[in-house]
């Protein structure tokens, strides 16, 4: 493989597994504004493990994910009290006091940036990321995912038919940044260089919009945002800056004429049921 | 040196306050959170940049600006809020978000990332009282902040288009059923709410002579802390807190150096969320303006 072609491969290898990080809260009806702060967590807790205490990639990147997962867990509590537009307001406000404080830690370089001394490759990366898609899908097909989508449906009717929603909203959103962490720390591993300049708000809309581009209805909706956001720039071999022009353009679109993403339930069934024209009747999920 | 600090801080706030203006504006009569407002607010800074340097005169230059950012809330208005009414609540959300990447975009193509500074005449002039010093365009500005709330709160309370959008704010289909024209009124907000995003885009530029593409993330996003100070909804609220925040800025930047700023500003933002969500005023702008 040319570098090259490696290098788009580790970018939406990477993309994808942020795409997840903000996808699960979403498949439980809550939009995380500050997930680029937990990717900021997950880069810098995995580079400071594997700098400081000469931990493997692999090792630093799943301690960082849990630990970033602890801390979202004990965030969740007061955070998800809030709904709706205050949610929004909390992670956003949440994403902005730790990207501030990143900048602020003279430990990690603080606004210079924090170079990192191990090198994970790409073949690595990506494996990770199949690993993450899997583990993800078959989450999916447990008692706890279809609990998730009920609850993402109708949050109310969910509560009646006994589902702890509150409880099963801490868990999406501690398992989103635990995988938004993992991602970030196989960034800081593969590109040797972490900057917290590049967490912001910013990143977290990018991230947040190209998973709602492709869907949040489906597990596979993520995959097709990254994969947009990620090869649109390589085909269209324009500047950065147009990149973005177009990629907001088609936002807009896709809100305007599909809001509900472009990988639907009801896609997806009646997809299955042109490939196998005697499949279960309708009405299954 | 104490005080100076206060008057610095109540200057910078008042372009807090006028973009927190329209964020709890739009918020309080459509209950949408509108993040295309720092890229309007950054699109007139750099027009406003642009224009001087094109050698327009200034009230043409504020002119041109306040109705560029009329005309671009407008846009939202109708590509993503028309659009999305029947959507589920994240979608015109998310839609302005992407609004406010394309304007981003778009100036740095047309621009580049470089930092503008702008040559005015009359920024130096100041004048001085009890031994602080006092910019005059900064005085004028705070002034002109004041004065577009009190006047947006006199239309509130007083003109039928105010009882029409506290209508809609109570409630959108009984506001139809009473003859309210939402569909036309509605796009008012957006308006307005570009006027005063381009009013604080200006003084912005005129204040501190410098304009960046990013000035909107940087510098606007901050409403959004100023607005929920002050209570979501709550027009003289987002006053109070626009110059709230800009005191805490200031002496955060004197007390703890610049980088700590974003600390402050955010986390009194979180607490203020997790210990008193409806901020210090509370209300909605249907009950109080």
């Amino acid at each position: 493989m040319t570098g090259y072609l490696e290098g788009v491969f580790v970018l939406l290898a990477i993309n994808i597994i942020l795409a997840y990080g903000a996808f699960l809260p979403m498949a439980a009806g809550q939009l995380n504004l500050g997930v680029a702060g937990f990717v900021a967590m997950g880069a810098y807790i995995a580079a400071y493990l594997s700098n400081e205490y000469a931990w493997t990639p692999l090792a630093a990147a799943l301690a960082a994910s849990i630990a970033t997962a602890a801390i979202a867990f004990v965030v969740a509590f007061p955070i998800l009290r809030t709904r709706g537009i205050y949610l929004a307001l909390a992670t956003f406000a949440l994403g902005q006091v730790v990207q501030a404080t990143i900048l602020n830690l003279n430990v990690v370089g603080g606004a210079s940036g924090y170079p990192v001394s191990t090198f994970l490759g790409g073949g690595m990366v990506g494996a990770v990321a199949l690993a993450v898609v899997i583990v993800v899908i078959a989450l999916f097909h447990t008692r706890l995912g279809i609990s998730l989508t009920a609850v993402s449906d109708d949050e109310i009717a969910a509560d009646m038919m006994g589902l702890s929603v509150r409880w099963l909203q801490t868990v999406a959103f501690t398992l989103g940044s635990a995988v938004a962490a993992l991602g970030g720390a196989l960034y800081a591993h593969h590109f040797s260089f972490v900057e917290a300049q590049n967490f912001g708000i910013m990143a977290s809309l990018y991230i947040v919009l190209y998973v709602l581009l492709g869907g949040t209805q489906t597990v596979w909706g993520p995959i097709l945002g990254a994969a947009v956001f990620t090869l649109l720039p390589e085909l269209l071999r324009g500047s950065a800056s147009w990149r973005y022009v177009i990629f907001a353009c088609l936002i807009i679109a896709v809100m305007v004429f599909r809001p509900q993403g472009v990988v639907t339930t009801g896609m997806l069934r009646r997809l299955l049921d042109v490939c196998r024209p005697r499949a279960l009747p309708q009405g299954g999920k | 040196m104490f005080g100076q600090q206060v008057v610095n801080g109540l200057m910078l706030g008042s372009v807090y306050a006028l973009v927190a203006v329209a964020f709890t504006f739009t918020i309080g009569i459509l209950n949408f959170l509108n993040f295309s407002i720092p890229g309007i607010f950054m699109v007139t800074g750099m027009a406003t940049w642009a224009m001087l340097k094109a050698g327009v005169a200034l009230p043409i230059v504020v002119v041109l600006g306040l109705a560029l950012g009329a005309a671009l809330s407008f846009l939202v208005e109708r590509f993503i809020f028309r659009a999305s009414t029947h959507s589920d609540h994240y979608v015109p959300l998310v839609g302005s978000m992407a609004f406010l990447i394309l304007f981003e975009n778009l100036v740095l193509i047309r621009w580049g990332s470089d930092l503008q500074r702008l040559e005015l005449p009359f920024a130096d002039t100041s004048m001085r009282i009890a031994g602080l010093v006092i910019g005059i365009p900064q005085v004028i500005g705070l002034l002109l902040a004041v004065g577009a709330v009190w006047a947006l709160a006199a239309i509130m309370r007083r003109t039928r288009l105010g009882r029409g959008l506290r209508t809609i704010a109570e409630n959108p289909e009984t506001a139809t059923l009473l003859g309210v024209r939402v569909g036309r009124v509605v796009p008012t907000v957006f308006i307005i709410g570009g006027v005063f995003t381009a009013l604080a885009g200006l003084l912005f530029a005129v204040n501190y002579q410098q304009v960046s593409p990013f000035m909107g993330e940087e510098v606007a996003l901050k409403g959004i802390s100023a607005m929920v100070i002050g209570g979501m909804g709550n027009i003289w609220g987002a006053i109070l807190g626009g110059l709230v925040i800009g005191v805490v800025e200031t002496a955060a930047i004197t007390w703890f150096g610049a980088r700590a700023v974003d600390i402050g500003v955010y986390g009194l933002l979180l607490l203020i969320l997790f210990f008193r969500p409806t901020g210090l005023l509370g209300g909605h702008a249907g009950e109080r303006a």
